[in-house]
């Protein structure tokens, strides 16, 4: 397993008012996002423990430009991944940030 | 119930996953999940062998409405290790049904939306604790008159890991309603073919698998109560059908099914394939259950008296 760390300032807090929400699954080219709107200001964390070792180069661009295309700020966002592949991991962040925004 | 076959054009049941499907049968917002992931109550034991977790350990519990109706729902994720039950997610269920049983205004009605491979092998000894207590807060539960309904028909079907027995926890419920992709037993396919060897059972022999252990099959038999079609929709309004026939739990109930299962064994026991036993109910075309639609398949399922009885 190798676990990531990467902490940057979105451009702005993350729409919406809900406190959590997951999705994706753990699962073989898959991968589950727990958000959780814990931070401060346009803080954003994102934790990552995946079963691929070596590619963390890949991991911190793929969520580099998440942070820059939806600005997640105040959102603390835990990854386990089952080997996704970035196109992937980008569509469920997407689909994470989304769904912090609806009262579902 | 025929009207749960007006085609559906809603979420397919197999390829949904657990929070899918428990946010599509329940009533939109009603859900309240208990121990959510955001608790992060993981398997203790996973990181040992360097595996993966999964932040609900594959299962969600809590409650909500059906049509307006309280339930409690419990549902597995089939992808997350094959849906298995480890400690933590056998100890939710159990936590779930215990809820039921001491309560007497939680719900009164159970669902299981099994998904489950069986026992975690990471997690052997207490997966296999696991099973058995679940087995045990089921059967109390319907001791304190809870009504325990079934749902099978995701990837991983319904099995027993290691020979043993979540086959079984499906068995102990009040109602099972079963799609064709569904499966239950109690060995899955690969563990009989390990065990007994490829000429007694051929796991990669997919028609024989679900000829063996699939939905139709099950339906037939009467070791499932309701045919469903592969929708979220349709277990949903099946299972709604199913709440106002619900059969005692009793010895009276013990009996007759005790009776039904000798009466199938002296009628059956010599077949070596189920269209024999189809052929043997006087089912008309008995090799082309396979492909019949889930609307004819259900016509005939629901003529049979094995299919149909108040024993379970």
């Amino acid at each position: 397993m190798e676990i990531l760390e990467i902490h940057q300032k979105a451009a702005r807090r993350a729409p919406g008012d809900k406190s959590h929400g997951i999705t994706g699954v753990v699962a073989s080219g898959d991968l589950e996002v727990l958000l959780e709107r814990l931070l401060d200001g346009t803080e954003c964390e994102v934790n990552v423990k995946t079963s691929v070792e070596g590619f963390g180069d890949v991991w911190r661009a793929v969520v580099n430009d998440f942070i820059e295309r939806h600005s997640p700020g105040g959102l603390r966002i835990s990854i386990n991944d089952g080997g996704a592949r970035p196109e992937t991991v980008s569509l469920r962040l997407a689909q994470g940030v989304r769904l912090m925004e609806a009262d579902r | 119930m025929n009207n749960a076959f007006t085609k559906y054009r809603t979420w397919s049941w197999y390829e949904a996953t657990a929070r899918e499907r428990v946010a599509n049968l329940l009533d939109r917002g009603s859900f309240t999940e208990f121990i959510g992931p955001e608790k992060r109550e993981i398997s203790p034991h996973l990181a040992l062998f360097d595996l993966p977790e999964a932040f609900d350990d594959g299962i969600i519990v809590g409650r909500g409405t059906v049509r307006g109706r309280d339930v409690l729902l419990a549902a597995q994720e089939g992808r997350f290790m094959g849906g298995t039950f480890g400690e933590v997610h056998g100890a939710k269920l159990v936590g779930l049904l215990r809820y039921a049983r001491d309560y007497q205004d939680a719900p009164r009605v159970v669902v299981l939306l099994l998904d489950t491979g069986g026992v975690r092998l990471q997690e052997a000894n207490v997966g296999e604790l696991a099973v058995s207590e679940v087995i045990r807060a089921v059967l109390e539960a319907r001791m304190a008159g809870v009504t325990v309904i079934a749902m099978v028909g995701g990837r991983a079907g319904c099995f027993g890991g290691g020979g043993i027995v979540v086959g079984i926890v499906a068995g102990c419920c009040s109602r099972i309603v079963i799609s064709e992709q569904g499966r239950t037993s109690v060995s899955g396919p690969e563990v009989i073919e390990t065990n007994m060897g490829v000429e007694e059972f051929d796991s990669r022999d997919r028609p024989l698998v679900w000829r063996t252990t699939g939905g139709k099959t099950r339906r037939l038999l009467g070791g499932a109560d309701a045919y469903a079609e592969d929708s979220i929709d349709s277990f949903r309004d099946v299972a709604i059908s199913l709440l106002d026939r619900i059969p005692a739990f009793d010895l009276d109930t013990m009996e007759k099914e005790h009776a039904r299962l000798t009466q199938r064994l002296e009628k059956f026991g010599q077949c070596h394939d189920t269209p024999e036993i189809w052929k043997a109910m006087g089912i008309a075309e008995p090799d082309r259950i396979a492909d019949l639609s889930d609307e004819d398949f259900n016509q005939i399922a629901q003529a049979q008296k094995e299919a149909n009885h108040d024993a379970r």
